[in-house]
This record gives structure tokens, sequence and C-alpha cells, in this order.
């Protein structure tokens, strides 16, 4: 057997354990990104083989965490996209402004950027203590820091052009305070956002959600999960509510796709027909 | 390492065998690079083209509709779960890294940069190395940077094909250079008889059907 199958054998069954074991199911995440990080976070361990490895990952949990973190991407950054948030802004708000109370799910949130984002833009239009973000991820060591919302202060130039293109009505600077190298949010963005623990491959819906945010976390699942995902939004949206997906994702070919119009095409912003 | 210039004379070892996919992996210059390489494939080019050319994050996808304006074959930008098709031509989009999946599709990730891009040449040459293997064409084109070497190394290992641009012909010479100094590259070729060497690698059906009576015949 050549080294390279060999390592993935050994791949399925590390998987396997971590899913019998600690609950997380990778099993079905898209081999060649996966493949990629776990193959960076041995090369970086003390471990030279997955077998190896398999071992003292199985038994310590203290293991397992380092290898979680190395293999749950956590890229984002404030008003990523500022199109996207343009678009949430001035074409999806005026719909959630006809509810009294609107809840949003927001999927995958990594470390929160995103969701402060929109808790900025929902303020902004006057919405403020009139919705519920559930800002929800796998990795509970990233939910923590999201909960904290402290970033390193380099960040805000680049947040702050993107705030002003995704058409922010205030001064970016109102929404932290700066102390030495770190940015604090300030709280008013943090009380209508709950941070919890959820696992897209496991876990299940969100009741009655007006707009369910995931962007850019199904294109590291295989087909079968990413359905599994999407029928999770959909019982998961209301009749008239909102799906957003990242830039690169489409409902194209999915089986829900026909219940979905689309609202902004290029922006990947959906809305659940009535009926 | 053998210098081509066209007309070839097949060396039958590497012209026997059948490649399922060509990857490319560009730079600095590659919008001209790329005009040039893809302007001179033929619509019947059968294989597969998957490329990363290095590009802003906020770039747009204006690259893959220029060059599909001005070529025969489909090029188009890489959607996530795109099944890899013959006679297209798939271009990372800015920010992402492209990969191969087993089952021959595309995925897409937001992994960190490697060797300081994303996409990154090494990111899909890697990925498409496991699931081709031998099958594989990789080149590296134009660029001043050394992403690419170390994904056409394991394109060589796993048994595929490696060009590299003449670094005297091209544009900015680190790229094709770091890549030659990493690997065993095969073919060292200027941009100009870059496509008559992939269409001698690959036959096209018309030129397929006249190899084939000639040597019945």
């Amino acid at each position: 057997m050549k080294s390279g199958e060999l390592e993935n054998v050994e791949i399925r069954l590390l998987l396997e354990g971590v899913h019998q074991i600690y609950g997380y199911d990778f099993r079905d995440y898209a081999d060649a990104s996966i493949k990629r990080r776990l193959t960076h976070w041995l090369a970086e361990s003390e471990f030279d083989t997955f077998s190896q490895a398999q071992s003292l990952l199985l038994r310590d949990r203290s293991v397992f965490e380092s290898l979680l973190r190395g293999i749950t991407v956590n890229v984002t950054e404030m008003f990523r996209d500022p199109a996207f948030f343009r678009a949430i802004r001035e074409q999806v708000v005026p719909f959630l402004k006809t509810y009294p109370f609107v809840k949003i799910w927001h999927a995958g949130c990594a470390t929160g950027e995103e969701a402060y984002s929109m808790a900025i833009l929902l303020n902004e239009e006057g919405m403020a203590g009139r919705y519920r973000m559930y800002a929800t991820d796998i990795n509970e060591t990233v939910l923590q820091k999201a909960g904290e919302g402290v970033m390193p202060i380099t960040e805000m130039q680049r947040f702050t052009r993107n705030y002003q293109k995704a058409g922010g009505t205030a001064s970016f600077a109102d929404y932290y305070t700066a102390r030495y190298d770190r940015a604090m949010l300030s709280s008013a963005l943090k009380k209508d956002i709950v941070f919890a623990p959820h696992n897209l491959a496991v876990d299940g819906e969100f009741g009655e959600m007006n707009l369910v945010l995931c962007r850019n976390v199904m294109i590291y699942f295989k087909p079968a999960l990413k359905e599994r995902c999407l029928s999770l939004f959909d019982s998961s949206l209301l009749p008239g509510g909102f799906l957003c997906l990242g830039l690169k994702e489409t409902l194209e070919k999915k089986k829900m796709g026909e219940r979905y119009e689309e609202l902004a095409p290029t922006l990947r912003i959906y809305r659940k027909r009535y009926g | 390492m053998r210098s081509w210039r066209p007309p070839c004379v097949s060396t039958e070892s590497v012209m026997a065998r059948l490649f399922r996919a060509v990857v490319v992996g560009v730079s600095t210059g590659g919008v001209n690079a790329l005009q040039k390489l893809l302007g001179q494939l033929p619509a019947d080019f059968r294989l597969p083209i998957l490329i990363v050319q290095h590009i802003g994050p906020e770039a747009g996808s204006g690259l893959a509709k220029l060059l599909d304006d001005r070529c025969a074959l489909r090029v188009k930008e890489a959607d996530e779960q795109d099944e890899v098709l013959p006679g297209t031509v798939y271009l990372a989009p800015p920010n992402y890294h492209l990969l191969v999946e087993q089952g021959g599709f595309l995925s897409l990730s937001e992994d960190p940069h490697v060797s300081f891009a994303r996409p990154s040449v090494d990111v899909l040459f890697e990925s498409a190395a496991e699931v081709f293997g031998a099958e594989l064409v990789g080149i590296v084109l134009t660029g001043a940077n050394f992403d690419g070497s170390r994904g056409l190394k394991t394109i060589k290992q796993k048994g595929g094909v490696a060009i590299v641009q003449d670094p005297a012909d091209a544009e900015a010479s680190q790229m094709p250079q770091a890549a030659m100094a990493a690997t065993d590259v095969d073919y060292v070729v200027a941009l100009d008889g870059m496509a008559a060497l992939l269409q001698n690698l690959a036959p096209g059906r018309a030129a397929r059907q006249h190899k084939e009576r000639g040597r019945n015949g």
C-alpha cells in the first residue's frame, strides 16, 4: 500500500474514533481540506503518524482540543463582503422591520465578527431591543472569544473600511474602546446576542427564525452533510424568512432550492416562499 | 529536463499516457500569459484545466469572463461542488483556495494563506495530485514568488508530468525558477509552444482519430 493511501486509512480511523469518543463528527467533511488541516496539525505536533497520535488523542481531551482548534477554520472579519451587508441593510431589513420582534440564527459564527456586524447594522436601523440573535459554533474556544468581543486593534482599519463600504451610517470608532493593542466592542452590541455551542453535523434546528446566516461553513462539508444543514435551516425558517450563504455557495441543484427565491442572486440572499 | 520546441517528436512513454486534468499556477504577468496559452487551445481540447492565478481578495470575477470571451474553451470561475468536466477551464475565485476532491469535484476553502497566497498554487496542485496521481499535468507559469514549487514536486512524486514556462520567456522568472529548483521538471517551454505541447500530451478528438487511422492503416 502506498503511504498516501495508508494515511487516508489512518485519517478515517482517527475521525471515526473522535466521533465515537468526543461526539464531534468530521467524517462528512470534504476530504481535501480536512486532510490538509490534519496534516498541518500533525506536522506541528510531536507525533510522526496519525496512528501514533491516535492513542493519546482518544485518551487525553486536551490533545483532542488542540486538534479541534486545528481543524475548525475560524476565518472571519467584521462586515466581510461589504456588498452583502449593504444588501441586508437595504433589501432585508425593510422586511424585518414589519415584525414586532425577529429571531436570527447565525450558524458557524466563529469569533463573532459577523454577528457583531449584524448587531451594529440592526441597531443603526432602529431595531435595537427588537431582535435576538443566536450565534452558534462547534468550537467552544472560539465562542468564548466571541463572547468577549475583544479584537486586535490592528484589524480596526480594515473593519472600518468594510463598515463604510457596507453603508454604515455612524462612526465605526463609536462601537469600540481602544486599549493598548486591543479593541473592545461596546456592551450595547452584546446584549441581544446569545453565543451557544451547536454542531451542524449532529444537533437539531432552531425554531421560528426570520433570518438564518451560514456563510462559508458548508463549503467544508461533503454533499450529504450540506443537504442536512440546508434542511435544518429550512425547518428553522419561517415562511418569508431569509437564508444567507457565502458568496460561492448556492441553492442551485439543492433539494430545498425550489422553495426559495433569490433576493440578491450574486450575494446569495434567498427568501423562503409562503406556502 | 528537456527543452521542447514545436513541432515535436513524441516521447512515447509520456505521449502514450492518458491524462485526466491539467493544473496551472500563475502570478505576476498571468493575465497575458493565460490569454496566450488558453487562446491557442482549440475547443476540442478534452482535458479540464484548473487554474490558480494570484489575485487580490476583492478582484471580482472579471478575469474568468475576459478569458471566456477570448478562448475557444469555456472558462468559468470555480463554484464549490463543480464537477470537473472535460474541455472546461476553472479559475480559482479570489480569496478562496481551490481544491480537488475524490470523485473529481471541486471544493473551496478559506484556510489561512499558503505560500503567502489565497488562492495558493500549492494547495491546488497538492490536492489535484492526490486525486489524479500520475494522470495529471502540472504547469508553472510566470510569477514573482515561489508558490507552486512544492505542489509541482508533489505532482512529480505521484508520477505526473511537470511543465514550466521557460524563465527567459516569463514576465517574472522567479516562480518558474523556483519550480525548476524544487523538482526535476519534464518540459521547459516558452509560452508559444505550450498549447502545442499540451495537445500532444492530450490529443483532441480529430487528432486522435487521425493518429488511429495512421496506426491501423
